[in-house]
C-alpha cells in the first residue's frame, strides 16, 4: 500500500477534499492559496465519490465515503484531517430489508444546516435519500422519496441510478431539493415527508416528450447562499437558471461552446456569478476543440466568457466530473475542478488565472473547497 | 464439531487481527456457515455480503477449495471441519 502523509491545517487555512477512482485527497493552503500540501492517498484503492467537511457545532469533522470493489462502500470520519478514520464494523448506510435492494454507491453527503447540527444526509445509487439525526452514528431511508409512485419510471444514465444532488434551503427546514440522474428534480416542503417534481422548463431531449413532469437527465443543480432563490442546473443538454427556488427553469445556454456538461459552481456571495466546464456531447464526453474552458457567468446567465489563461488550449481532452467542481468561501472566492485525467486545478481569483494544482491523481470524481476554522482548545 | 475459516488480509483487522477464525458448531450450508462466523466477526459480514443477503460480486467463496459458485451459492453444501476460504477476485483496473 502506498505511505500516506497528511496535512497539517491552521484556522483559516483552505481545504480541498479531492476523492477519486483509487482513493481520497486533502489539499491544503493557507488563505492566499498560492501553494499546497498534499495528504493522502486515503482509503488506497477504494473509489470515493463523496466527501464533505463539517464545521459545524465546533466540529472539524471530515467525511468520505471510499466504496471498494470487492468488500463494498462505507461512510467513515476523521476529526483530526484524515490521520486517523473510523471504520465502522457495519455500514451505517444500507437499505433496509423490505427495500429488496443493495447500495451501490454513497453519491452525495450533505451536512444539514447550523440549526439541525446534528442532522447530515446522503444521496446514493440507488437513487435514494439518506438520513441521520444523531450525527451521523445512524442513518435511516426517506421513505417518502423511496416510495414515491414515479420512482420506478426513473432510469439509469451513464453513472447509473443516481442521487448526486441535496440543496438544503436555508430558510427552512422542511424544504429539501434533490437531483437524480435520470430522474430529474423533486422537493419537499413537509421535511420529506411527501415529494413532488420541479422541472418546469428543463428540457429531456433523449425522450419523445422533451418536457416531462419528470425524467429529466440533470447533472447538477447549485444554489446561491446568499439568494436561496436563484439556481443553476446543468442538464444532460440544456443550461439553466431559477429565479424562484427551483419552480420553474430558463435556459440560459447563449454564449457556451456546448450546453452539455456535468460540473457547476456558485460563487459563495454573488448569486449571479456562477462556472461551469463545458463538454462536446453526447458520446465524447470531452472539452470542445481540445480546450480545456471554464466559463462564467457574472449577470445570472445572459453571458457567458471562458477562463483560459493558464488552462492548455490545446490537445486538452478533459472531462470534468458532476460533483469535480467547487468554490471556496473567501473574498475573492477561490474556483477548482478535476478530471477525468487526474488533473487538479484551481484559480484563487475567481476563475481569472488557473494553475496546476496536481497532475497525475487518479481520475478525480468529487472536489469540495472549505475554510476551516478549527476551535481553541481549552486550557 | 468446528468450521475453519481463512480471512483475507483486508478484512483480518475485524477479525481480532486473526487469519483464521474456528467457530464452533455445524451448518448444513454455505449460508448457514457465514451466520456463525458473523455471530464471532460481525464486522465481516458486510464486507461479503450486502445488506439483501446475496454475495458480493467481487468475493470468492471456497468451501474445501470449491468456489461456491459451482456447488449450488449459498446453499452449498458444508462438510464437518470444513474450511471455508475467503478471498478478493482478481479484479480491479
Amino acid at each position: 500500500m502506498p505511505v500516506t502523509r497528511d496535512v497539517k491545517p491552521r484556522n483559516g487555512d483552505v481545504l480541498l477534499l479531492v476523492g477519486t477512482m483509487k482513493g481520497a485527497f486533502i489539499f491544503r493552503s493557507n488563505a492566499k492559496r498560492s501553494s499546497w500540501d498534499v495528504g493522502g492517498p486515503y482509503f488506497p484503492g477504494s473509489a470515493v465519490y463523496a466527501m464533505a467537511y463539517d464545521g459545524r457545532d465546533g466540529r472539524h469533522r471530515i467525511w468520505a465515503a471510499p466504496h471498494s470493489m470487492h468488500w463494498g462502500g462505507n461512510l467513515r470520519s476523521s476529526d483530526d484531517f484524515g490521520k486517523t478514520w473510523t471504520n465502522p464494523e457495519s455500514a451505517p448506510v444500507k437499505f433496509p430489508e423490505s427495500a429488496g435492494v443493495a447500495l451501490n454507491q454513497i453519491w452525495q453527503i450533505a451536512p444539514g444546516r447550523e440549526a439541525e447540527s446534528d442532522t447530515l444526509y446522503c444521496g446514493v445509487e440507488p437513487a435514494a435519500l439518506f438520513v441521520s439525526r444523531d450525527a451521523g452514528e445512524t442513518w435511516s431511508l426517506n421513505e417518502g422519496l423511496w416510495n414515491h409512485p414515479q420512482r420506478e419510471r426513473w432510469q439509469p444514465g451513464g453513472g447509473g441510478l443516481c442521487l448526486h444532488t441535496i440543496l438544503l434551503d436555508p430558510r427552512s427546514l422542511d424544504r429539501i431539493r434533490i437531483a437524480v440522474s435520470t430522474g430529474g428534480m423533486y422537493v419537499t416542503e413537509d421535511g420529506g415527508e411527501s415529494w413532488r417534481p420541479s422541472n418546469q422548463g428543463v428540457r429531456a431531449d433523449f425522450l419523445p416528450d422533451k418536457h416531462p413532469e419528470f425524467g429529466q437527465c440533470v447533472h447538477k443543480v447549485v444554489q446561491s447562499k446568499v439568494d436561496p432563490d436563484r439556481m443553476f442546473l446543468q442538464n444532460h443538454w440544456g443550461l439553466y437558471r431559477s429565479n424562484d427556488c427551483g419552480e420553474k427553469w430558463t435556459d440560459v445556454a447563449k454564449g457556451v461552446p456546448s450546453d452539455f456538461g456535468f460540473a457547476m459552481a456558485i460563487h459563495p456571495d454573488d448569486p449571479d456569478c456562477a462556472w461551469i466546464v463545458p463538454l462536446e456531447s453526447d458520446g465524447f464526453r470531452c472539452t470542445p476543440e481540445g480546450k480545456l474552458r471554464v466559463y462564467r457567468t457574472t449577470d445570472g446567465g445572459k453571458k457567458w466568457e471562458p477562463m483560459t489563461k493558464g488552462l492548455p488550449q490545446k490537445g486538452a481532452y478533459e472531462t470534468v466530473l458532476r460533483d469535480a467542481m467547487a468554490a471556496d468561501p473567501l473574498q475573492p472566492a477561490g474556483v477548482y475542478f478535476g478530471t477525468r485525467n487526474g488533473k487538479l486545478y484551481g484559480s484563487s481569483d475567481e476563475g481569472k488565472k488557473w494553475s496546476e494544482l496536481a497532475d497525475g491523481l487518479p481520475a478525480v470524481v468529487s472536489v469540495k473547497a472549505v475554510e476551516i476554522s478549527i476551535p481553541r482548545k481549552r486550557t | 464439531m468446528s468450521l475453519v475459516f481463512v480471512i483475507p488480509g483486508p478484512l483480518r483487522d475485524l477479525a481480532g487481527n486473526r487469519s483464521e477464525v474456528r467457530v464452533k458448531g455445524s451448518a448444513e450450508s454455505a449460508s448457514k456457515a457465514l451466520s456463525l462466523l458473523w455471530a464471532e466477526c460481525p464486522g465481516v459480514r458486510d464486507r461479503v455480503v450486502t445488506e439483501v443477503g446475496r454475495v458480493r460480486p467481487h468475493v470468492n467463496i471456497f468451501i474445501d477449495g470449491e468456489d461456491i459458485r459451482y456447488t449450488g451459492g449459498l446453499s452449498s453444501p458444508v462438510r464437518d471441519g470444513a474450511e471455508i476460504v475467503i478471498l478478493p477476485a482478481l479484479s480491479g483496473g
